[in-house]
């Protein structure tokens, strides 16, 4: 080991040496590595006011994570099921964003990477950088202008006869479904146009000219070769939209909170932060299992997921 | 300035990995000296050994006499010209040249007049201004070779400097190479694994094997007396024929084969010949020491069927399907005219006369 | 082949779709801040305006949260930057056995939600303030402290990919290089490495400030009470919207395009400068230097396009008297709600009329009962009759309706800081929203507010 860090300083020399060990050392330790285990040890506290945190009385229980799954005391419920609903809704929408996503992806990431040639087609890979680079907050507001009741959605389908009086999209969650299908998408839509525009084209050229259908050349040539930049546009999209706070405020309707929701409530209205510590942890776990599962069934790496 | 360059027992290891095995060498100063070897023997390995970019696992590198452990690159007297070149692209050419001067902290102005001095060794006078990306493959070189004198070397370490080059501008930039360091007098350590440039070039050739150095001498005595079947069949053509010792004459020895018994020169290796009565061995004989017995007489005759003729202007090269044994043999004729073609399928005696043929140890053969 | 044919259409229109999709409400937004309707909308339109830009200038807690915002962003490119730098170099020498691991480490940032790393990093730093004594007003519950932390903390993670793809095109025999012919290996790095690096640093400082600038899951927790922009623009647009959002989201959205072509630009370049070494090194093409295609730069066009918008509409609105038109469209919107008043009286006097007949023709076959309808009818028929005279002083109740309505948020926050049942206040805004009478009303008010202004 001290060859090692010979070695190091003889390479590096010892202002440099010194200055990324002491770099990485923060970042990885003190940013990234602490401040996750506290938080999972502060999960497993007591919820008393901060002066007394680390005192005596900020013991060790399992109370949060017991309300999370059977919530209050006094409940007559079997189980949680307001917050265990939201937990599971949100998991569910989340997958079903990720579908949608996918589905609409994949086609239109074929058509700029194989379809659409020269100029036109590169102007419209670079148009796709503008979404991505407006906020996320003002998106969601885009949706909320588009679907109020008031708005261009509802006007124009009241001018075609279609309905003859406002559609609530907001409180149908019609509104937060396209918007965070929209917030996220260009994390699919690129990972999947690099992976397919690798694809050498005399490969699908080879597959027709043996005859091959359309469907079939996508589903035995184009598909596998994209595989890794699908699975990365998954689990990004995944992992975003289920801890999106910004869409699920300012879109989501009156009865249907999102997991982050409820981190929040528990740390900004209820001052309950041990708790709000303990549901975030829940999330991370679930993202982190997401990672793994999906490492686990297409066979990819974590550096192929962050790209 | 110049200094001789000394490896003592040099072992070089990579985990389980050798890399160099018992390397013992001693450099001259201001001599030019190649090592020869096929890819990965561990050329580039000793050369980074000696440059101070790796320490050897046992053993000492001396430049100069004095023991080079803990002393970083950037404090030996010795420059490196990467197998890739390295220069700095972002830089312009005399900034590349002048950077030694650059890190030293001597002035721009002079700076710029050294860096204009050897632009105009290397025969690139107002070239400077330019970037790194202008110039051709071969000014490149030259710019590197530049950058690294500019250092003021003892040794000038060139690791297959002429490697990325196409075969004309490789052999100019031979003679470019071998007549600049004959004027700036220091010791060149050269890498290649071209046979050509290590024997036209050097003073003394070392040739290396899976990180052993097979043998070091000038290069006549590497191509004319190999110590090794390694060396006798990397360097240069060789027909070879396997076969027993039956008995030792002097400094020849007669080696019994499928192909009849052969009498060849037994080499020395460290002042001892090789072979002894009853040993396996393997007599080499170059394709040009071979010749049609028509009627002249041969310490040597083998039988053989003509299977293929190759004209290549100055030569003619014969492949031979010979008795006994199962490899062709080639032999190669100077095209003075008066040689008798041989028809494709007739046979034939060839021979050849006992000095012209090596009998050594049996032992591995370079990869064809 | 006619199959062939259709399927290329269908996915041609796809793509359209998409593209529509994707630009749509973006465009939507940004024309709302235009109009000068006061809930931004698009239809109907009403006048071209730019005074949604003037609020915002003069809205100071907006200004004071772009403020913040900028000097968060600028500590976020001197902290991250160097973090992803250093992140990059180590990965490129640890050990073959320990960089797995250290990959997985650095990179978890990014695929950690930004709610947990917010989170964490505030419970984390409080904790140290705990073990050093520190103060309340210490810098362990700085906002902006806490806020260049937690994003840092994945934005290092970002700026580190930069570096790592620039890097792998590195070749270390220059630094060798340089190290052979006498540089330490502080000079090997100021003048081998970092020019070398350059573009990527440029690119990673664009890329920080960009992705702080908008960064929300992770500053709503830690910024404590320091207004950021995105904290000051979530709870503007959660708690009732007007189109001085729309007119920030345009100014943003301008600089962030603006932002992100620089980005693209220095993207391009650095990529077309690897495509040129790639060609030299091959020999298929000699010499001549990266050409800056300024002109044809998609990235370029886009800002350009951006610019020539931004001047017509100046251009426009300093033409069309904005004055005029909201005279005009007044009279109109007046015209039209006495029209539609009319036309509600009528319908209701038709309406009493026939009620009138059918409880006369009721009360002629059963005298006992009187319609609760009738009373709600009534009820309803006076608060939907704006008198004229009447407008200014509507009750302010109608408009907070409105809002409620409108912003589902709201109510949910409501909802939400109720403790234990969330459900509880579903009922209740299900009664209003549900509401359509009410809904009607409360779109006129504030147009009809805002007219007698
Ligand atoms: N850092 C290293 N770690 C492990 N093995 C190494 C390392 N450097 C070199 N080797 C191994 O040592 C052997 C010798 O490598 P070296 O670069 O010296 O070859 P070379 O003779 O210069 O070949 P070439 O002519 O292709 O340049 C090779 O088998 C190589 O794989
Ligand atoms: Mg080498």
């Amino acid at each position: 080991m001290s060859t090692y860090w010979q070695n190091y300083f003889k390479k590096n020399g010892l202002a440099l040496g010194l200055f990324m060990l002491l770099a990485v050392l923060i970042w990885t330790l003190v940013m990234i590595i602490l401040p996750q285990l506290y938080m999972m040890d502060f999960s497993f506290r007591a919820n008393v006011p901060p002066p007394q945190w680390g005192s005596e009385t900020h013991v060790y229980t399992l109370e949060h994570y017991r309300y999370l799954i059977y919530g209050n005391v006094n409940s007559t419920d079997a189980i949680n099921y307001i917050d265990l609903g939201v937990f599971g809704r949100t998991i569910l929408a989340s997958i079903f964003v990720t579908l949608i996503d996918v589905c609409l992806c994949y086609p239109v990431a074929y058509y700029l990477a194989h379809v659409a040639k020269g100029g036109w087609g590169r102007l419209m890979v670079m148009s796709l950088i503008i979404p991505f680079w407006v906020n996320e907050l003002l998106r969601a507001f885009a949706f909320k202008v588009m679907f109020g009741t008031g708005g261009v959605i509802n006007d124009v389908l009241i001018a075609l006869g279609i309905l003859d009086q406002p559609y609530d999209f907001i409180r149908e969650n019609t509104a937060l479904y396209s918007g965070l299908v929209y917030a996220y998408i260009l994390l699919m839509i690129f990972p999947i146009y690099n992976a397919v525009e690798s694809l050498d084209k005399n490969q699908i050229e080879a597959a027709r000219d043996m005859g091959s259908p359309w469907w079939r050349i996508h589903w035995r040539v184009v598909i596998p070769h994209a595989k890794p930049g699908i699975t990365s546009g998954c689990t990004m999209v995944f992992m975003l939209t289920a801890g999106a706070l910004a869409a699920p405020q300012i879109l989501g309707g009156p009865s249907s909170l999102w997991f982050t929701q409820l981190v929040y409530k528990w740390f900004n209205n209820s001052a309950n932060w041990a708790r709000g510590s303990a549901y975030a942890l829940v999330l991370l776990i679930l993202c982190i299992v997401f990672v793994l599962l999906m490492m686990r069934f297409f066979k990819v790496k974590l550096g192929e997921i962050a790209k | 300035m110049s200094a001789d360059v000394k490896l003592e027992d040099v072992w070089i290891r990579f985990g389980e990995f050798v890399a160099a095995r018992e390397v013992n060498i001693h450099i001259q100063e201001g001599e030019f000296f190649s090592f020869l070897g096929p890819s990965g023997c561990g050329k580039t390995t000793l050369l980074r050994a000696v440059s101070g970019f790796l320490s050897p696992s046992e053993g000492k590198v001396l430049i100069g006499g004095n023991d080079m452990a803990g002393i970083g690159p950037n404090k030996r007297p010795t420059a490196l010209i990467f197998q890739n070149l390295a220069l700095f692209p972002l830089m312009k050419v005399w900034e590349n040249i002048a950077f030694a001067l650059e890190v030293k902290g001597v002035g721009k102005a002079e700076r710029r007049k050294r860096a204009d001095e050897l632009l105009e060794l290397i025969a690139l006078p107002d070239q400077g201004d330019k970037m790194v990306n202008e110039l051709s493959g071969g000014q490149k070189q030259r710019v590197a070779i530049a950058r690294a004198l500019a250092a003021e070397p003892d040794v000038l370490l060139l690791d297959e400097p002429l490697s990325a080059l196409d075969l004309k501008l490789r052999q100019h930039m031979r003679t470019e190479l071998r007549a600049i360091q004959q004027r700036v007098g220091i010791t060149f350590i050269y890498i290649t694994h071209d046979q050509g440039e290590a024997l036209t070039m050097s003073d003394h050739v070392a040739v290396m094997s899976q990180g052993v150095i097979e043998q070091v001498s000038d290069g006549n005595t590497i191509y004319d007396s190999p110590e090794s079947s390694f060396v006798a069949s990397f360097v240069g053509e060789n027909n070879h024929f396997a076969g027993t010792v039956t008995h030792v004459d002097g400094d020849f020895v007669v080696v019994d084969t499928p192909s009849g018994s052969i009498r060849a020169r037994n080499i020395e290796r460290e002042g001892q010949k090789q072979l002894q009565s009853g040993d396996e061995a393997m007599v080499f004989i170059r394709p040009e020491s071979l010749q049609f017995c028509d009627n002249q007489s041969f310490d040597n005759t083998l039988n053989a069927v003509v299977e293929r003729q190759e004209f290549e202007g100055n030569f003619w090269h014969v492949f031979l399907d010979v008795e006994g044994s199962s490899r062709t043999v080639s032999l190669s004729m100077v095209n003075d005219g008066s040689s008798v073609v041989h028809d494709v399928g007739t046979s034939a005696k060839i021979g050849c006369n006992a000095p012209l043929a090596v009998a050594l140890p049996a032992g591995s053969l370079a990869a064809e | 082949m006619i199959s062939d044919r259709i399927r290329q259409f269908f996915v041609l229109f796809f793509v359209i779709g998409f593209f529509i999709y994707l630009f749509g409400p973006l465009i939507i937004m940004g024309l709302t801040a235009f109009n000068t309707s006061a809930f931004p909308r698009v239809t109907p339109w009403e006048c071209f305006t730019v005074e949604w830009f003037e609020v915002l200038a003069n809205d100071k807690r907006l200004l004071e949260g772009l403020r913040n915002s900028f000097l968060i962003g600028f500590g976020v490119v001197c902290f991250a930057v160097p973090l992803g730098l250093a992140g990059a170099l180590m990965l490129m020498q640890v050990k073959d056995r320990v960089r797995p691991w250290y990959y997985t480490v650095v990179i978890s940032p990014i695929l950690v939600p930004g709610v947990v790393l917010g989170i964490s990093t505030l419970l984390f730093w409080d904790r140290v303030g705990l073990m050093f004594g520190a103060s309340r007003d210490s810098i362990f519950y700085n906002g902006f402290f806490l806020t260049i932390v937690g994003q840092s903390t994945f934005i290092a993670a970002y700026t580190m990919l930069v570096f790592i793809s620039r890097l792998q095109r590195f070749d270390p025999a220059q630094e060798e290089a340089a190290l052979d012919l006498g540089a330490t290996h502080v000079q090997s790095f100021r003048k081998v490495l970092l020019p070398f690096l350059k573009p990527a640093i440029a690119s990673a400082t664009v890329l920080a400030f960009l992705a702080s600038f908008e960064n929300y899951n992770t500053t709503v927790f830690t910024s404590i009470g320091t207004s950021v922009l995105t904290t000051v623009l979530a709870s503007k647009v959660r708690y009732g919207i007007d189109p001085s959002i729309s007119a920030l989201a345009v100014s943003i959205v301008v600089l962030t395009i603006f932002g992100a072509a620089m980005h693209e630009v220095f993207k391009r370049r650095e990529e077309a400068e690897a495509k040129q070494a790639g060609l030299v090194a091959a020999g298929l093409q000699e010499k001549k230097k990266v050409q800056r295609q300024w002109f044809v730069d998609p990235a370029v066009i886009i800002i350009l396009l951006v610019f020539i918008a931004g001047l017509g509409t100046a251009f426009f609105a300093g033409t069309m008297g904005v004055d005029e038109c909201k005279v005009a469209v007044k009279e109109q919107k007046q015209a039209a709600t006495k029209k539609r008043v009319e036309a509600l009286q009528k319908r209701n006097q038709e309406r009493e009329a026939a009620e009138k007949a059918a409880a006369e023709a009721k009360r002629l076959e059963r005298s006992q009962r009187t319609g609760t309808e009738n009373f709600n009818t009534i009820f309803s028929n006076e608060n939907l009759k704006p008198q004229p005279g009447k407008k200014a002083d509507t009750p302010r109740t109608g408009t907070e309706n409105f809002s409620g309505i409108f912003d589902s948020g709201n109510l949910q926050q409501q909802a939400g800081q109720e403790d234990e049942a969330p459900t509880g206040t579903e009922n209740f805004q299900g009664i209003f929203s549900s509401d359509n009478l009410q809904q009607q009303s409360g779109q006129e008010q504030p147009e009809t507010e805002d007219a007698n202004q």
